[in-house]
């Protein structure tokens, strides 16, 4: 393996907490003139009340119509007028915020994400404009394409019995529209707090003078109480779970099969081994499944196995989704495929990988994971959501020496873990073409 | 504020406590602080980039190879292109053999299996794929830096060994025509062929997915005759970016692929037909309920004069999220969560596509408004402030592009496409720079007018053929 040192050397990191709650990250990295911003707010959409399914992402786009400083339309114009580019993303547990700036355009991003965070201007206007836009988003994303929300819409609702773990996180129509301005302010008012989000900064910019941008400019937002955080633990199911859903524009079935992720805050090695697991199944020719079912007996067009229910890894708390989903000809029956891959699982269960398959993985992994940390804002993403999530940005930079210390015998625990006995099935067929 | 040091586990919350709902504060309220609205604060001098160590050579075989050191984490991109087209791509077999030629060279080689390919690749923290569209058949592959030599090992022996065993290519050539069913299926897809066809008629370039019956009659006498014509060194492109010396990576490169020598020159794109203005078609899609609207016109290359004010000022209308067609479209309006005006280049010149995705009971309105901002860009061009935040965004955006390894690859690698070299990317900035308001101007009513447009619109023609007709300017069936 290459001695070269990555960019960004932990050690040069800062943690900061401001008077108000809000957790500060400063990760300089001083080889290109970038720096990115990132605000991660400890609320994803296993947190929206029933009723209100997808308010949380609602909300998140609410964030980008302006403040009390910035008209609506001037973050955007602010951001990209500076040289920058900008999103955000509604997930399992947290939403994020950010912006990737020329370094000049430092105390910008600073004062951009802090106006919102301090004084977003939520209107009716703005509230109805955006569901109409997220109304859109489902129809592109979801509605209006083959295999759209599959799995990570259809699934959950398989595998969970509880509101916050089951229900649609894109949100129901009807939700969207009976959303008002009052649900708005409330879900500010009880998740926006300072203290309820962690501030990422990385790039090129001095960390003292960064810590005191950062104080000047979101040091005056008053301090809220910090919501409670309910776990959203359920227990297992307690057998397989099968259940059918029609899409319209599929032109052939695809079946997808859910399990439950041990806690990677209790049991990080057991977590870490599923995610090795998925690989040794799917990833690369040389891949159990792909092998068996692609090349062995044709039984799929395509098959994917991921540790994560948004298909990656730790973005989550506990509970989360293994999935593996298929693709296959009308021609096979689910349970063909089905069958093949517990086959497949009890083999691995009984004899684990050998070393130089999961040498191969793991060197692998190795490689993805240094591509994600190339770009300033994948390496800004991670430590953010590392941090929120699982109280340790450190945890991002350790994951190759994980990934690479994962052993045969905790593989071949992880392929015993997915048990026919506790799962959930999801079978899709195609339906009349609208 | 408290500084902690970076190791520890941060502590644990005190216990948190919700506000009742008497504490809680309303819309409006939340919307304003006693200090009240606050200053912008200004751009700071923005530090310039320094040159990367870089090689651009042609070797003997003809292969023009690009090297660049960027370090950063220790991997190593590689992007291959190799023109793709040429007197071949009038066969009527061209789309489908080369589609299973992309599909089907990592099946194996003389001196590898399929799994021995991607297993050597896998060893290295490596990765290679080929795809293939109407202009060129590219390769683009990673690996840990040490593992280079792996790497380029692979894609020599692919390069000049592949076998398309006959097993391997039947089962691709099943699990292509499923691909390509899944694919037709796309909204995206569908108002792409039909855009292709309505604009470029019968040429080469819109056959970007072949029919499921041709590639079902494709053979590996078809893919070894085509490998042996087209897969050539001379007119192709290797390009290297990472923790590597780039002059020691030209030498790695010239002893792993001395014996990819075929000779020929590899095939390029015809020209284009010329675009003009005319009626948009309607393409029906019964009980669908979002729309596509595509529409294009000719523009110029990044060679051209003209093309750093074109660039500005297609921004400034619809190439990025602050332009004025996305303002219009989805946030005064909420027709649509995304709207876009871009260029796209072939090696001769450029078109504009300006494009969105609507609900199907707004159709004719989103469109109208699409031919709004059109003329309104071309007779009330944008502002001095438009221009400065799109120029601010163009040299930005660019700067944020190329700051991996990977960017910087697949950009060098596009760019060599059409005949352009590093020192290009480098000089551009500096050309935005002196873009002047009048020149904005001039690129807006020259190619942004909307009488230069064409294009297709893919809808329920139930829902929309009536108000779309009552717009005109667009074939109803």
């Amino acid at each position: 393996m290459s001695t070269a040192p990555t960019s960004a050397p932990p050690e040069q990191r800062q943690r900061l907490t401001l008077d108000n709650g809000l957790r500060v990250l400063l990760a300089p990295d001083r080889t290109n003139p970038v720096v990115g911003v990132a605000v991660h707010v400890d609320v994803g959409f296993r947190s929206e009340p029933q009723g209100r399914t997808g308010f949380a992402h609602l909300f998140e786009h609410l964030m980008f119509q302006g403040s009390e400083s910035l008209e609506k339309l001037a973050h955007f114009r602010h951001v990209q007028g500076s040289g920058g580019v900008f999103n955000g993303s509604t997930h399992q547990d947290y939403t994020d915020y950010f912006e990737i700036l020329p370094a000049g355009a430092l105390e910008r991003g600073l004062f951009l994400e802090a106006d919102r965070l301090r004084a977003p201007k939520l209107t009716e206007e703005n509230l109805h404009n955006q569901i109409d836009v997220v109304k859109e988003e489902i129809r592109l994303n979801v509605l209006n394409r083959p295999y759209g929300g599959f799995p990570w819409i259809l699934l959950p609702p398989v595998l969970y019995s509880t509101f916050a773990n089951a229900h649609n996180g894109y949100g129901d129509f009807t939700d969207l529209e009976t959303s008002t301005l009052d649900d708005a302010a409330a879900f500010f008012d009880a998740y926006y707090a300072p203290g309820n989000a962690v501030l990422t900064v990385v790039g090129d910019f001095d960390p003292d003078d960064a810590g005191e941008l950062v104080t000047r400019h979101f040091g005056d937002i008053p301090a809220r109480p910090v919501p409670a955080r309910p776990s959203f633990g359920e227990p297992a199911p307690d057998g397989e779970r099968l259940e059918s859903v029609v899409d319209a524009h599929a032109p052939l079935p695809a079946l997808a099969m859910g399990y439950r992720l041990p806690d990677p805050g209790t049991d990080l090695a057991g977590y870490l081994a599923h995610a090795v697991l998925g690989s040794l199944l799917t990833d690369g020719e040389a891949a159990r499944l792909t092998q068996r079912l692609v090349y062995g007996d044709g039984l799929v067009t395509d098959v994917s196995a991921s540790a994560g229910l948004m298909g990656a890894p730790l973005d989550a708390r506990d509970p989360d989704t293994f999935t593996i989903t298929a693709v296959h000809p009308d021609t096979v029956d689910p349970r063909q495929v089905v069958d093949a891959v517990d086959a497949e699982l009890l083999v691995l269960g009984e004899r684990g990988p050998d070393a130089e398959e999961l040498r191969r993985v793991t060197a692998r992994w190795a490689g993805a994971l240094h591509r994600e940390q190339d770009r300033l804002m994948n390496r800004m993403l991670a430590l953010g959501s590392a941090e929120l999530l699982h109280g340790r940005a450190e945890l991002s930079d350790e994951l190759p020496g994980a990934i690479a210390a994962v052993t045969p015998e905790a593989v071949a625990a992880a392929a015993n873990a997915l048990r026919p006995d506790a799962r959930a099935l999801l079978v899709l067929t195609p339906g009349a073409s609208a | 504020m408290s500084a902690e040091s970076t190791v520890e586990l941060r502590s644990a919350a005190s216990p948190p406590t919700a506000p009742s709902p008497a504490e809680r504060r309303s819309a409006e309220e939340i919307g304003r602080t006693p200090a009240g609205p606050r200053e912008l604060p200004p751009l700071r001098p923005q530090p310039q980039v320094p040159a990367p160590e870089e090689t651009d050579t042609v070797l003997t075989t003809g292969l023009r190879v690009i090297a660049v050191h960027r370090p950063g984490v220790p991997m190593v991109e590689v992007r291959l292109r190799i023109p793709f087209s040429g007197e071949d791509a009038a066969r009527p077999m061209h789309a489908a053999i080369a589609e299973v030629l992309a599909s089907t060279v990592l099946s194996g080689t003389t001196r590898r299996t399929r799994v021995s390919l991607d297993d050597d690749l896998a060893g290295v923290g490596g990765e290679i794929g080929f795809s293939v569209d109407p202009e060129r058949l590219a390769a683009a592959g990673h690996a840990l830096a040490d593992g280079l030599p792996t790497l380029l090992d692979v894609i020599a022996d692919v390069l000049t060994g592949a076998t398309y065993p006959d097993e391997e290519v039947a089962r691709e050539r099943e699990r292509l025509a499923e691909r390509i069913q899944v694919a037709s299926a796309q909204p995206s897809v569908i108002a792409r062929r039909a855009l292709q066809r309505h604009r470029y008629g019968d040429h080469p370039v819109t056959r970007e997915m072949p029919e499921v019956a041709d590639v079902a009659a494709v053979t590996q006498d078809d893919l070894l005759a085509m490998h042996r014509r087209q897969v050539v060194p001379r007119g192709s492109v290797l390009v290297l970016v990472g923790d590597l010396d780039p002059t020691t990576a030209v030498a790695a490169v010239e002893a792993s692929l001395a014996g990819w020598d075929t000779p020929g020159e590899a095939g390029l794109l015809p020209p284009l037909p010329e675009l003009h203005g005319s009626e948009l078609l309607l393409v029906d899609r019964p009980g669908a309920v979002q729309s596509q609207l595509r529409l294009s016109a000719a523009a110029v290359p990044r060679t051209d004069p003209r093309y750093p004010a074109l660039q500005l000022a297609n921004l400034a209308f619809g190439g990025y999220f602050s332009s004025r067609l996305v303002e219009n479209l989805r946030e005064d309006k909420g027709y649509t969560y995304h709207a876009s005006s871009s260029l796209e280049f072939d090696p001769y010149g450029a078109a504009l596509l300006v494009e969105t995705d609507c609900a199907s009971e707004v159709t004719a309105p989103a469109l109208l408004e699409m031919r709004y901002e059109l003329g309104r860009v071309a007779v009330v061009p944008p502002s001095a402030a438009e221009l400065e935040s799109a120029r601010r965004y163009a040299i930005g955006s660019l700067l944020i592009s190329m700051n991996t390894q990977a960017g910087l690859a697949s950009t060098l690698a596009g760019l060599a496409g059409v005949g352009l070299d590093p020192a290009w990317v480098r000089e551009h900035p500096q050309r935005l720079e002196a873009v002047t308001l009048e020149q904005v101007h001039a690129a807006a009513a020259e190619f942004l007018a909307p009488a230069r447009f064409t294009g297709v619109v893919v809808a329920d023609a139930a829902t929309s053929a009536e108000s779309l007709r009552a717009l005109g300017g667009i074939r109803v069936p």
